[in-house]
């Protein structure tokens, strides 16, 4: 380093403790609004790369759907919709939330932030809890892919609308269920960490971190949570609509 | 050397309030009891197509609105939109190649 560096570090220094700009304005940041710019695009090429990363399950669905198409259907006809309609409304009201929480944030309300980010960990707690049922109820069905799966729903099924699959056919169902697993429990652990990071978040609010002008950590994790409930507007359609046998 | 102002880069701050978030959620609700309606719905092929084009509404909603894209400055507009170009890229070429690959071999 040398003296020029220090001389103007050390000017910085002076400037930051004489007030001159917001004690959270970094140095290498001319002001607040170039901050903040660069905070969010970078959160915005984070959830790129998570686009790509569900992108790859959502690939694998479509081709395999394609490839095994009775199978997934029945498969498909086997999921509670009543259930995965009442989560997409909880994570689309956990949404709202946190995008009040995002506002009252702006606001500096402390006390609306910290009743929306409770809010917002129990929708998502709600959400896993529905989620937990469908498992619990795909594990006494036998519909879990490996050892202890069973064809036999698939082979003899009980509603007249499901095509009678043959066996080697009906196997292909466990491809279904793979990625069930996979998409909802790969979306599942993304709640986790974010209820997770919630739960911080909520503690340092309560200090007065986020209600006093620095707004950018809950402004990116609510980038985040959205970014979570629209995986789940897309694996809803995929998973339990667009399969389901028609009425009439 | 003359300094660009900063103004120039950046839009306007703006701060999005319950009226909209509201709409937003009233909208998103209204969109998932028509998607799950529409299912049971005899569409022939046209099923997934209905699905999943309201899945894309509802996710416009919510990048434009919960993630304030439409109130962002045009480098985070144009960041979101190369995202989602790139993906529906890698898409389309997968699928083409899965599609095409035994073409001339029957």
């Amino acid at each position: 380093m040398d003296s020029q560096t220090v001389a103007a570090r050390q000017e910085g220094e002076i400037a930051h403790h004489e007030g001159a700009h917001p004690h959270y304005l970094r140095h290498h940041f001319e002001t607040v609004e170039q901050q903040k710019e660069a905070v969010s695009f970078g959160m915005w090429l984070f959830l790129l790369t998570e686009i790509m990363f569900f992108g790859g399950l959502f690939m694998a669905y479509l081709l395999y759907r394609n490839w095994y198409y009775d199978a997934f259907v029945s498969a498909s006809n086997t999921l509670g919709i009543g259930l995965g309609t009442t989560n997409t409304a909880v994570l689309i009201i956990s949404s709202f939330t946190m995008a009040m929480g995002v506002y009252c944030a702006e606001m500096r309300n402390k006390r609306g932030l910290m009743l929306s980010l409770s809010a917002t960990i129990l929708l998502g707690l709600v959400f896993l809890g529905i989620k937990t049922i469908e498992y619990h109820d795909k594990y006494t069905e036998h519909h879990i892919p490996g050892a202890n799966f069973s064809i036999d729903d698939f082979v003899h099924p009980a509603d007249k609308r499901d095509v009678a699959l043959a066996p080697d056919v009906a196997q292909h169902a466990q491809i279904f269920f793979f990625l069930y697993f996979a998409m909802t429990g790969m979306h599942a652990l993304h709640m986790i960490i974010g209820i997770s990071i919630l739960f911080g978040l909520l503690y340092k609010a309560s200090k007065d971190a986020y209600t006093t002008g620095h707004t950018s950590i809950i402004d990116n994790f609510g980038l985040y949570w959205h970014f979570v409930d629209i995986v789940w507007i897309f694996l809803f359609p995929l998973l339990y609509l667009i399969s389901r046998h028609p009425l009439h | 050397m003359s300094h660009p102002t900063l103004e120039d880069a950046h839009a306007e701050p703006h701060i999005v309030g319950p009226k909209v978030y509201g709409l937003i959620l009233l909208a998103l609700l209204c969109l998932t009891a028509l998607t799950t309606g529409i299912a049971f719905v005899n569409l022939g092929v046209f099923s997934p197509i209905v699905a999943i084009g309201i899945a894309v509404i509802k996710m416009t909603l919510v990048i434009l609105f919960f993630m304030h894209v439409k109130y962002s400055s045009r480098l985070v507009m144009l960041t979101v939109g190369a995202g989602f170009f790139t993906f529906i890229v890698l898409i389309t070429m997968t699928l083409s190649d899965y599609m095409s690959r035994a073409w001339g071999l029957w």
